[in-house]
């Protein structure tokens, strides 16, 4: 009876296709790309509810950008800085240092906690890969980098008068190598911290020689001969020189934008050597 | 086929050996315990059958297929609470399931499941502000968001009241009703007693006994506690001298014998000849704890229970 046994197979068959799938119809398995989504968009969702970090990386160097815009000594020109006022050498400050509470300050902080509470541990029992959390936070640190550059360049010419940048790539292409300078010396301090104290004591100590570099103090150009020698061996601190000169309308030295690549290089491999995701 | 089948697993961190060749198989549709003393590698055991951590021998496999050579394949299958971990200290109850549910191929379906698990009033609470309990809910339904096979649970209930406690197991038992096989980690003997099939007992990186719990208890060397309060004071070596008793101890004049229902029929013809009442008279089944601390205690192990699937210690007694 060929008829009747087949049918009932396939009854069968369709019957328990729904329920059991791996053994018949095995769907596929989400891709990377879009769990990696799922996770960046939960972690945007995280990031906007952190209004301490939206205040310092975002808001902060364009508030202290326009303090130093409102002293009327510094909207003077200078002869000693070439015929620029202050406020015009603040504005690659302040994008520098956005990346910096970024970098340093903001993301170890986060990820050494993610890792402390056993988050990404939590993760790696799923088919999601831990991976996916840390590269939302440096994806997310680096928008928000960019929304603090925007503002603060569009403040600056607004209020100020601070003209935009005459050399517009090559100044991306700078700003771009220190943001992933500063985003990857944060993910070096939390691949070496264990607990977010240390994260966060580790983070202070790198704070200020990274401002004091990227001329938050006195501009890098303002500098004596051998400091800045030195200070544009730092990766901020070349990038900063990098930025001064795009603004002014040339290209930047490579030998600047080498030194912001090459540690941004060395940064990401020593945390991709020594990152542990528990 | 069994949904676990581990074999000859063993694992060292540097020199320390964790696990020193555990094995056992776990049926479809089983709650299986791993019950064991702190630090006896009931969590390295679990961590290999799910693929977190790499053996250093043996052999694990997971519905037919090796963790270790592909993962991803185990994880959808597979569903696990991990002893502390915790979620984003501001992501909501709800974002967590719809999250979760996106790693999986076949995601059930969070609304119901949130349900199921009382959660629906908490949707929209953040992680940080949800109770012990609400948490453990949060995990169960997290490790069973995307249609598992079979969920690992470790320490489940360590922290929760025992209120709390019991509406877990009432939960764990659902959750085996609805056709996932369970494999709970736990020091509770009395969780252990109350929900598993069958348990495997781990001490000191091996599998000291593997039974059902019952099964456990009548063959621990005293499975059965006699307590009375006798009427005239009875020689405490008179007892110990009892067919089957094991130990007798006194405390404000109340005597407690360990043995075996031989020494039952034992005490109460003694205490008959003598004349002797028996006072608040008590016969009890010794707890799966007894018989834990029997297997792993340092206590007078001359006698090994006889258990079936301990062969390894069947054979070292015909030895000696």
């Amino acid at each position: 009876m060929p008829a009747p046994t087949s049918a009932s197979a396939s009854a069968s068959a369709s019957a328990s296709a729904p329920a059991s799938g791996p053994a018949t119809a095995p769907a596929p398995a989400p891709s990377v790309v879009s769990v990696s989504v799922a996770v960046l968009r939960a972690e945007a969702r995280l990031f906007a509810r952190e209004p301490g970090a939206w205040f310092w990386i975002v808001l902060f160097p364009t508030a202290l950008l326009t303090v130093l815009g409102l002293v009327p000594a510094f909207r003077e020109p200078s002869k000693d800085l070439g015929g620029l006022r202050v406020v015009d050498l603040y504005v690659p400050v302040a994008l520098l240092l956005s990346t910096i509470t970024a970098g340093v300050q903001s993301m170890p902080n986060v990820l050494t906690g993610y890792r402390e509470r056993g988050i990404l541990r939590r993760l790696s029992t799923t088919p999601a890969r831990p991976v996916a959390l840390l590269l939302s936070q440096v994806v997310l640190h680096g928008a928000a980098v960019l929304v603090s550059a925007v503002l603060a360049l569009a403040v600056g010419r607004l209020a100020f008068g601070v003209a935009l940048p005459r050399q517009p790539l090559g100044y991306a292409v700078a700003f771009v190598l220190a943001a992933l300078a500063a985003l990857a010396t944060g993910t070096v301090i939390a691949a070496l911290s264990r607990t977010v104290k240390i994260a966060a004591a580790f983070g202070t100590i790198v704070f200020f020689p990274t401002m004091f570099s990227a001329g938050v103090w006195a501009p890098v150009q303002t500098m004596p001969q051998t400091l800045q020698t030195i200070v544009q061996a730092t990766p901020l601190g070349a990038a900063a020189r990098a930025l001064g000169q795009a603004a002014a309308g040339d290209w930047p030295d490579w030998t600047l934008l080498g030194v912001s690549a090459l540690w941004a290089v060395v940064l990401i491999a020593v945390s991709a050597r020594w990152f542990r995701w528990e | 086929m069994p949904i676990i089948e581990v074999d000859g697993l063993r694992k060292a961190y540097g020199n320390r050996t964790v696990v020193d060749g555990v094995s056992f198989t776990v049926g479809e549709g089983e709650i299986f315990g791993i019950l064991g003393p702190n630090g006896a590698g009931k969590t390295t055991t679990v961590e290999c059958v799910a693929g977190l951590r790499v053996p250093d021998a043996g052999t694990v496999r997971v519905a037919g297929i090796d963790p270790r050579t592909d993962r991803d394949e185990v994880r959808q299958i597979l569903g696990m609470q991990l002893q502390e971990s915790e979620l984003q200290a501001k992501l909501t109850v709800r974002e967590a399931l719809e999250l979760y549910s996106a790693f999986y191929r076949r995601p059930a379906d969070w609304r119901p499941l949130a349900e199921r698990l009382g959660l629906t009033a908490h949707l929209r609470s953040r992680f940080a502000s949800l109770s012990g309990g609400q948490k453990q809910r949060l995990f169960i339904a997290l490790a069973l968001v995307g249609s598992p096979r079979l969920v690992v649970l470790d320490e489940l209930t360590t922290g929760l009241d025992p209120r709390g406690r019991r509406d877990t197991w009432a939960l764990i038992e659902e959750v085996r009703a609805s056709g996932v096989t369970v494999l709970l980690v736990t020091h509770f003997m009395e969780e252990a007693q109350h929900l598993c099939d069958r348990v495997a007992v781990i001490d000191a990186g091996r599998v000291a006994a593997l039974d059902t719990p019952s099964g456990l208890v009548s063959g621990a060397a005293s499975p059965t506690v006699i307590s009375f309060t006798p009427s005239e004071p009875v020689g405490s070596g008179e007892l110990e001298a009892l067919p089957g008793a094991v130990s007798v101890r006194e405390r404000d004049g109340r005597l407690t014998v360990d043995g075996t229902d031989e020494t039952v029929d034992a005490v109460v013809s003694l205490l008959a000849r003598r004349g002797i009442t028996a006072r608040r008279l008590r016969i009890a089944d010794a707890t799966l704890d007894d018989a834990f601390l029997d297997l792993t205690g340092r206590t007078p192990a001359s006698v090994p229970a006889p258990f079936p699937a301990a062969p390894a210690a069947a054979a070292e007694r015909g030895e000696g």
